[in-house]
């Protein structure tokens, strides 16, 4: 063998066709992983969903099915509103500067909501998608501190959000609650996925 | 070889015939002897070394136990859940089969994690078995793998929001996050696509890669022999005929012995299956007899208990554990700059503190929570070169290694345990201490390791007839 010349054009077509081949398996293999990316049915399934408010008495939320997501509609009490003030200081964003989940402008104030009254958020945790519950009563209580103003608590990594949709800071979440593109048709019925600038 | 030139075979008595057409034209004989007649194992074999082959047992109780539910069983979002319920209620003897596959899952788990740990007793990883502790850890991966996958099947609550917590870790990836995570649910949320290709990974793509593995780790081991509880090479002292002397034939003495350690873990098995197949909710969570709802998360949502060390490490990671858990890789990485020789080694333990420093204080929490996690897996790979013993065995490592032993095995159920709770503060403080106690244990193992008085190790095995 040691002593054999290397056919040096034989070499060359070995290599040149191991390229082809490599190029056609890596062009094989584009099919198959795009068969992961959501369907053609997936995709048309995001429509604009639309909601009647009117039921909502003070202090309660609605959740209805958007994108397969559940989006909160909460009717926020006068005292609510202002126990944001509270949490002002101790919320790690509190004025939706983070573009991870980018607010809308008309959103984008302390209440984080077109009427302060009613908050629209998707309900879903920013730190790995669970769905916060509701801990609408202040006060202290197990998993939240004592001076707790109302709002949310994520019961799979313990982040916390206030009554709208801030994370308190040192929790596993970096983001505040995501405010969907929404906007009122009427007083009582909003449009969520949808707004003046077109469809999210 | 050509059919003609090969031995007749003997000792197969009537079948002799048979045995011998068929080693003419496959491996029949060579493959029995070096794997079984011929494989000579250390005759000093302990309780420890049971596990191994009840590893095999349960894989292959899966196997089975999996081909037959995938029989009722439907993958469809709308279907899955009652399909399940349906083997439980109304196959005949589905429930049997069903608990034992789930049984089995936490059984797999307990198996192997026992037989992790007597690679660490005995540093059976060490020089030259690195490539089958690594095969292994490469096992271990795909279990969990077969875990996951298989604990969305069922269509609950916990297996839909369990889906959903993980499949979430990869969008902490910076920059293509978000695209990897919708690439892996194939849509917007966890859904039916979702679980029609999680099913196609747990039951054909995961289980041709164990079992490949399993072959690997296999031949691996039969290739440079088993360690022992001394950690003394038995290939070292050979008699005349090439035979270990203190080796004895895998087939008929440790077939046999391990058919002991099959009976007892039978009995504890089928103890659990037919009197606490639940388990009290720990291999059978109480969420998961709810079917799964997109809008509405548990109040207290856990993963099963074999991943929960992991879960509170992920967990413990919040923005403020970040500057403790800076300081202590930089400690270790200014250990690692004082020690090292080469300037190479300056340079990479200084680099890396530096690129540390910077990604903890660019990225999120959340992303380096996920790299902890995964580094606390990845970094068993590392086990035979961390490990710097003059010695293998624990027998004849100094007292205080063992009871650092104690204390990462304490720790990491302390963290298991913290992991199946709900989040709180004490708990919070409790699991970052783990993290770091767990992260140190390894990382300082290059010198830990080497501290102490060792024993002599024997020339030969010490072995008690009976």
């Amino acid at each position: 063998m040691s002593d054999q010349q290397v056919d040096r054009a034989k070499r060359t077509w070995l290599i040149a066709s191991s390229c082809a081949g490599v190029v056609g398996g890596v062009a094989t293999a584009v099919p198959f992983v795009s068969t992961f990316s959501p369907s053609e049915r997936a995709k048309a399934a995001g429509a604009p969903v639309e909601v009647d408010i009117s039921g909502i008495k003070p202090g309660e939320k609605l959740t209805v099915e958007w994108r397969g997501k559940p989006v909160w509609i909460v009717r926020r009490t006068p005292d609510q509103l202002a126990g944001l003030k509270k949490t002002d200081p101790q919320v790690a964003d509190p004025n939706s500067d983070r573009t991870a989940y980018p607010i809308p402008a008309y959103a984008k104030n302390e209440a984080r909501s077109i009427k302060p009254e009613y908050l629209v958020v998707v309900g879903i945790c920013s730190h790995l998608g669970c769905s916060p519950s509701d801990k609408f009563q202040a006060g202290p209580q197990p998993s939240l501190p004592d001076d707790w103003q109302g709002g949310f608590l994520c019961p799979c990594h313990g982040s916390t959000f206030d009554i709208a949709g801030r994370v308190f800071k040192n929790k596993p979440a970096p983001d505040n609650l995501e405010v969907p593109r929404h906007m009122y048709l009427s007083d009582t019925r909003l449009v969520i996925g949808k707004d003046e600038k077109g469809e999210a | 070889m050509a059919a003609v030139d090969k031995k007749p075979v003997t000792g197969a008595g009537p079948l002799n015939g048979v045995a011998t057409w068929v080693d003419q034209r496959f491996p029949l004989v060579s493959l029995w002897e070096d794997h079984l007649s011929k494989y000579y194992a250390p005759k000093n074999f302990n309780f420890w070394y049971f596990f191994g082959s009840l590893a095999l047992l349960v894989l292959v109780i899966q196997i089975v136990t999996g081909i037959f539910l995938v029989m009722h069983y439907k993958p469809d979002a709308n279907l899955a859940f009652a399909s399940v319920e349906y083997i439980m209620r109304d196959v005949p003897w589905g429930w049997l089969i069903r608990y034992m596959h789930s049984t089995g899952a936490s059984a797999f788990f307990i198996v192997v994690y026992l037989h992790m740990f007597r690679g660490l007793l005995y540093g059976s990883y060490r020089k030259p078995r690195e490539l089958v502790w690594i095969f292994g850890c490469l096992i271990f991966l795909c279990l969990m793998g077969e875990a996951f996958f298989g604990y969305l099947l069922p269509w609950g609550q916990m297996s839909y929001w369990g889906a959903q917590v993980i499949v979430n870790l990869f969008a902490a990836v910076p920059l293509v996050g978000p695209d990897l995570a919708l690439l892996i649910r194939g849509d917007y949320v966890v859904g039916d696509a979702t679980l029609n290709r999680f099913f196609s990974f747990h039951v054909i793509a995961i289980p041709l890669v164990l079992i490949g593995l399993v072959a690997a780790h296999i031949i691996a081991l039969h290739e440079v022999g088993s360690n022992n509880p001394d950690g003394v090479e038995i290939k070292a002292k050979k008699d005349a005929n090439g035979i270990p002397l203190d080796g004895i034939p895998f087939h008929p003495y440790y077939s046999v012995h391990d058919l002991v350690g099959v009976s007892g873990f039978l009995l504890v098995f089928t103890a659990i299956l037919f009197f606490a197949p639940e388990f009290g909710g720990y291999f059978l969570e109480y969420n998961n007899f709810i079917p799964a709802d997109p809008l509405k998360t548990p109040p207290h949502i856990a993963p099963v208990w074999y991943f929960t060390p992991f879960y509170s490490m992920l967990r413990a990671t919040t923005a403020e554990f970040l500057l403790p858990l800076w300081i202590f890789f930089a400690l270790v990485l200014a250990l690692a700059f004082v020690r090292s020789r080469g300037g190479l080694g300056k340079l990479l333990s200084a680099g890396a503190a530096v690129v540390l420093a910077l990604g903890f204080w660019a990225l999120d929490a959340k992303f380096w929570g996920v790299v902890v996690m995964g580094g606390s897996v990845v970094i068993f790979f590392f086990l035979p070169w961390l490990d710097q013993s003059p010695v293998k065995s624990i027998r004849y490592r100094p007292k205080w290694h063992m009871h650092l032993y104690l204390v990462f095995v304490a720790f990491f159920l302390v963290l298991g345990y913290l992991g199946i709770q709900a989040p709180s503060q004490v708990g919070e403080r409790v699991s970052q201490v783990g993290t770091i106690v767990y992260f140190g244990f390894f990382l300082l193992m290059p010198w830990w390791s080497r501290w102490g008085t060792f024993k002599q190790v024997p020339d030969r095995v010490t072995f008690h007839g009976h």
